[in-house]
């Protein structure tokens, strides 16, 4: 680590007050952002942490729409979302491992936006709205590519707003090592229509797969997706996985996400 | 009933407790007064000259005391191998000095060429940053792939070596006429080509050293991360730095697991000694987990073509294989010896095949350098043999379980001299296999087949029989074979006044539990309690000598010059209370803990005995010295051969190409158990880093050398999830007959029998499932076995 000073404010105000110093990084449950420094890949002047900020924790539901606090930990949404969208409970509940999930926010995962990131296909597959300090921003424009958001510089996510599907599941494969998703499919079905986003597959990120929401929209079963393939074009590539393997997983697992939505 | 106390009994084990209470005490955790921080300079490329190292400005940074080079180290010595081996045409390896910091070149990523030294690690940091940044290295062509690497002269890891091959050993030279016959006239031959993926050993704790230096008598100390604190004092001393063995101690602390990357001598080692006694201050360092992986020597690393004759019923009739082996960019300690004496030496397996040869090319590359790593050649071997046994089987539809058996060497037969220059002194191979069958019941298989079946899952059985040789000691075959050094060990019982003990022991714990079962065997011996013992290891200021565990040694070498030592204790102590009881010395007897004269009730207890060795007043001086302390080294004369039957359950996930272990059971011989929770939990730990091997870890260096799996982000480690709840039996005993105890080692067996019972269990599971696929490379992974499938 490179030396910062570090400031922890109690309201959203004072942190992005204190966001506009130069160089100045929001501190979320620090699970991304302290290993990229302790290997000296960052270099901010002073961290604001979040975690101090009340407003900003805890679930609560607004109607048909479950709002989630920007500084809310994986364990929290894991328990107190069971209720509510338990497929998204069961998303948190399965983020790395207890110490990860007792730090980590989704409010940090949102920002990240690591293209392997289990938070990023819910929000995306609800049609989520994140709410920053300043605006809000519908969850079709938030995404813009791995690790590359609509936020600006020292935009803070206060909470994110989930609308509650009638069904709806999550189906992560594993990476070997890093057990992020090698792939994960976040399947929602809404009177609306269904959505389905895509994980860990793409270079530009979460996505959703349109074919197969058209598919299950028409016909809400494992069935519908038999046969559609989900296009290999700039799907990743590396050690874990071929674009054809991603491919057949995109299939595989949404098929496994609609069958276990019920 | 399970016996409560000494040999056999099933204790927990004492130091788990400060293990289990974060109250080790680990080399990091050390503060001593002064401590300076020492940071190393590491190569970003794989392969590159060094052109400049400007240290100007960094030694003007602040908190900066010294900086060095490799330039600063270049008239002292190298960290030598230990084993001389001889290429077939009889010309003796190649032997590339191996600096202190790199010189010249830098070898492989990770490869340390300058080191700062400064007030703070903080301040160490920012200096080693600037000093790299102030670095001129010119990049050359990496050399990564063993084929290429030999092929090609022009590119060298070291330029003196043209074909940056280290030997080509052949094993028994002598066969290869022979084998080639038997395999042209042979009615099949099987042959698979095969990689015995390279591993990061990934020790929980990283290495760690600190170096002392005592002005006032010229004493230096290194405290350091070993599992072989008298070793690393001999090649540090002797070899390297040219300090007098008796002015250097050793200590190795608590040791967070080594797995065999922590035996051998680091050039970390050597630098901060010499830094402590440039500065006049303690230096340490601490290896981050990028430096580990980097860093630490790896395991595994060959691309092997085995070949199997036999009949059309499966008698075996000859193996050949050839392997490339890795041995990365320098030659570490034991890195010479691991594939080939511990490696092609196993080729018959516990088989009595007639004819066997064994050629292994060892080769330089841009990488890390390889070495023994749990298992270290045993398991490379028995890859090799149970896969290529397994696919045979399938070519002539034969049943591996009546192929092994009716090949396995049988009872009668020992001692068994293989074709490969080994006896085995005893063993019972179908005892094992027979156990495995009934306590993995196999009668049940098909029954659970089909349940995995209707959830859509492939289920398949795999077997693999293995032999190992372990105890790794005999000085005079060991010397024979080339070794550099005796493998001998040594132990001091001191029994104190008050009548409780230390034992100074040779071996090293870093794990394994020798504290509680070393002090089980004192105990039952003498008829004390337990408690009453006390195991000092890891400080060659404290212990008489050791050759350090590894080999699965600790207990068949180590443990037996313990006892022996034990034996003098008791010949003394009888002298002592013939004295006292007034009768003959053939007359005592020693028994539960008491000396007695035959036929009466006159009797010392061992406590009177100790008493009266320290406070002589009653006592026969004339003959004999006071004080009750006793030595002894111990030099087996044989390998001991543990063996047994490994059977892996696994279900094969069609759809995604997931392999999940749902059983593994171990039939396992280790001659006589001292302490059965212990071997089972040895044999835990060596099954899932087997079917991490297997089904997980891959260490991929891309083709400019960068390690592309330098972090657990893409290192996969095995964790709970991947492994089952074992069943490990280890009722069929045939005790070694060349060591008192019977004991055999347990510490490696099962990463050397696990990983071809896995793999055989997914070729079986996708034969079942009609998907004719004869072999996939570890880690079988799900990528892995999905595009088997389509490629099928
Ligand atoms: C061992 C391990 C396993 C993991 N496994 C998984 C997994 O399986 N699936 C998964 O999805 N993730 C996984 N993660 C990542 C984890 O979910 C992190 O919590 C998450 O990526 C970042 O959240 P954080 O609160 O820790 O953010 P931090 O690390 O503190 O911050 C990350 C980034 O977000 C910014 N930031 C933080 N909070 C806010 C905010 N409220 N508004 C705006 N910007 C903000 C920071 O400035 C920084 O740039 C794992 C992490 C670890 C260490």
């Amino acid at each position: 680590m490179y030396a910062f000073d570090f400031v922890r404010p109690k309201t959203v105000a004072d942190a992005v007050k204190a966001l506009q110093a130069e160089d100045a990084q929001a501190l979320g449950g620090g699970q991304t952002l302290i290993p990229t420094l302790k290997q000296r890949l960052a270099q901010p002047s002073v961290l604001v942490s979040l975690t101090g900020i009340d407003e900003m924790k805890g679930v609560c539901r607004d109607g048909d729409v479950l709002v989630i606090g920007g500084g809310t930990l994986h364990a929290t949404v894991a328990r107190e979302a069971r209720a509510h969208y338990p497929a998204l409970a069961a998303l948190a509940g399965n983020i790395g491992d207890p110490a990860v999930r007792n730090r980590g926010t989704i409010g940090g995962s949102l920002a990240n936006n690591d293209p392997s990131a289990c938070y990023p296909s819910a929000a995306l597959a609800s049609g989520a709205t994140i709410v920053t300090n300043s605006r809000k921003i519908a969850a079709d424009d938030y995404f813009q590519g791995m690790f590359t958001t609509a936020l600006e510089p020292g935009e803070i996510i206060t909470s994110v707003r989930l609308p509650i599907p009638q069904k709806a599941a999550y189906v992560k494969f594993e990476q070997p090592a890093s057990r992020f998703a090698l792939v994960g499919v976040f399947v929602a079905k809404y009177a609306g229509g269904v959505r389905v986003a895509v994980t860990g597959a793409s270079n530009n990120g979460v996505f959703r797969w349109t074919e197969a929401e058209a598919a299950l929209s028409a016909n809400f079963s494992a069935g519908a997706v038999k046969g559609l393939k989900a296009t290999a074009a700039d799907l990743i590539a590396d050690l874990h996985g071929t674009a054809a393997y991603r491919a057949h997983l995109i299939g595989v697992l949404t098929a496994r996400a609609v069958a276990a939505a019920g | 009933m399970p016996k409560d106390f000494g040999i056999g009994a099933p204790q927990k084990r004492r130091e788990d407790i400060r293990f289990l209470t974060g109250r080790g005490v680990y080399t990091d955790d050390l503060k001593i007064a002064g401590q300076t921080y020492a940071v190393f300079c590491r190569s970003q490329v794989a392969h590159g000259r060094i052109v400049s190292i400007d240290t100007t400005a960094t030694a003007a940074m602040p908190g900066v005391l010294a900086v060095f080079t490799g330039e600063d180290f270049k008239d002292v010595g190298g960290n030598p191998a230990g084993w001389l081996i001889k290429s077939r045409n009889g010309e003796p390896m190649r032997e590339p000095k191996r600096p202190v910091l790199a010189h010249g070149k830098v070898r492989h990523v990770g490869d340390a060429y300058a080191a700062v030294i400064a007030e703070t690690y903080q301040q160490a940091k920012d200096a080693a940053e600037q000093l790299a940044a102030d670095t001129v290295i010119d990049e050359l062509p990496a050399i990564v792939d063993m084929a290429a690497a030999v092929a090609d002269a022009s590119n060298r890891v070291h330029d003196e070596i043209p074909d940056n091959l280290c030997f080509d050993w052949g094993w028994i030279e002598d066969n290869r006429a022979k084998v080639e016959e038997v395999f042209k006239t042979a009615p099949h031959v099987t042959t698979l080509e095969l990689v015995n993926n390279r591993l990061v050993p990934n020790a929980m704790e990283p290495r760690a050293s600190i170096g002392e230096y005592f002005p006032g008598t010229g004493d230096y100390k290194l405290t350091t991360t070993s599992q072989n604190p008298h070793l690393t004092r001999l090649l540090v001393a002797a070899f390297v730095l040219g300090i007098p063995e008796n002015k250097l101690t050793v200590v190795a602390p608590d040791v967070g697991g080594g797995f065999g990357s922590k035996i051998y001598h680091y050039g970390e080692e050597a630098l901060v000694l010499a830094a402590a006694k440039k500065l006049g201050r303690p230096v340490r360092w601490t290896a981050e987990r990028t430096e580990s992986f980097l860093s630490d020597a790896h395991g595994r690393d060959h691309v092997t073509k085995i070949e199997l004759a036999c009949d059309k019923q499966g008698n075996f009739l000859a193996f050949r294989t050839e392997t490339l082996a890795n041995v990365g960019a320098y030659l570490s300690n034991f890195s010479t010896a691991t594939p080939t004496f511990l490696h092609g030496t196993l080729m018959a397996g516990p088989y009595k095949v007639p004819a066997v040869y064994v050629n292994v090319k060892t080769v330089f590359t841009n990488t890390a350098p390889v070495d023994a790593y749990r298992g270290a050649g045993r398991p490379e071997a028995t890859f090799s043999l149970e896969r290529v046994i397994d696919k045979m089987c399938r070519e002539l539809n034969l049943d591996p379980f009546e192929v092994r058996r009716k090949n396995f060497i049988t009872t009668d037969m020992f001692p068994y001299t293989t074709p490969v220059g080994l006896v085995y002194d005893t063993g019972n191979y179908q005892a094992t296999l027979d156990k495995a069958i009934e306590v993995g019941d196999v009668k049940g298989f098909e029954a659970r087949r089909a349940e995995s079946a209707k959830r859509g899952k492939l289920r398949g059985l795999g077997l693999s029989t293995w032999i190992e040789a372990c105890g790794i000691a005999p000085s005079h075959l060991v010397g024979v074979l080339g070794s550099r050094v005796g493998l001998y060990d040594a132990a001091t019982v001191r029994v104190n006044a008050t009548g409780n003990i230390s034992v100074m022991v040779g071996a090293h714990s870093h794990g394994q539990g020798h504290e509680t079962v070393f002090a089980q065997i004192v105990a039952d011996k003498l008829g004390i309690p337990e408690a009453s013992v006390e195991i000092v290891h890891g400080d060659t200021s404290k212990i008489p000598f050791g050759m350090g565990s590894y080999g699965s040694r600790s207990l068949a070498v180590c443990g037996v010059a313990m006892t022996k030592a034990v034996d003098k204790i008791v010949a003394k102590g009888k002298k002592i209370a013939a004295h006292m009881l007034e009768a003959s010395e053939a007359d005592i007897s020693f028994e539960n803990g008491k000396f007695s004269v035959a036929g009466t009730d006159k009797a010392k207890t061992f406590g009177e005995i100790a008493f009266s060795a320290y406070v002589p007043h009653n006592y026969p001086l004339e003959t004999l010295e006071p004080g009750l302390e006793e030595t002894a080294f111990y030099d087996p004369n044989n390998f001991t051969y543990p063996a047994g039957a490994y059977l892996c359950e696994v279900e094969v996930d069609p759809d995604t190409g997931k392999v999940q272990v749902c059983s593994f059971t171990c039939a396992d011989d280790f001659g006589n158990i001292m302490n059965p929770m212990v071997v089972e939990g040895q044999v835990h730990g060596g099954v899932g880093q087997g079917i991490g091997q297997a089904l997980c870890e891959n260490t991929h260096y891309d083709e400019n050398g960068q390690l592309v799996t330098g972090s657990y982000m893409d290192y996969a480690m095995p964790r709970a999830s991947d492994v089952p709840f074992y069943t490990v039996d280890y009722s069929c005993q045939t005790p070694c007959t060349h060591n008192p105890l019977g004991v055999k080692g347990c510490g490696e067996a099962g990463a050397i029998g696990s990983p071809p019972a896995v793999v055989n269990a997914v070729i079986d599971a996708l034969h079942r499932g009609g998907i004719k696929v004869s072999h996939i490379d570890m880690p079988v992974s799900p990528a892995r076995v999905w595009s088997a499938i389509q490629n099928a």
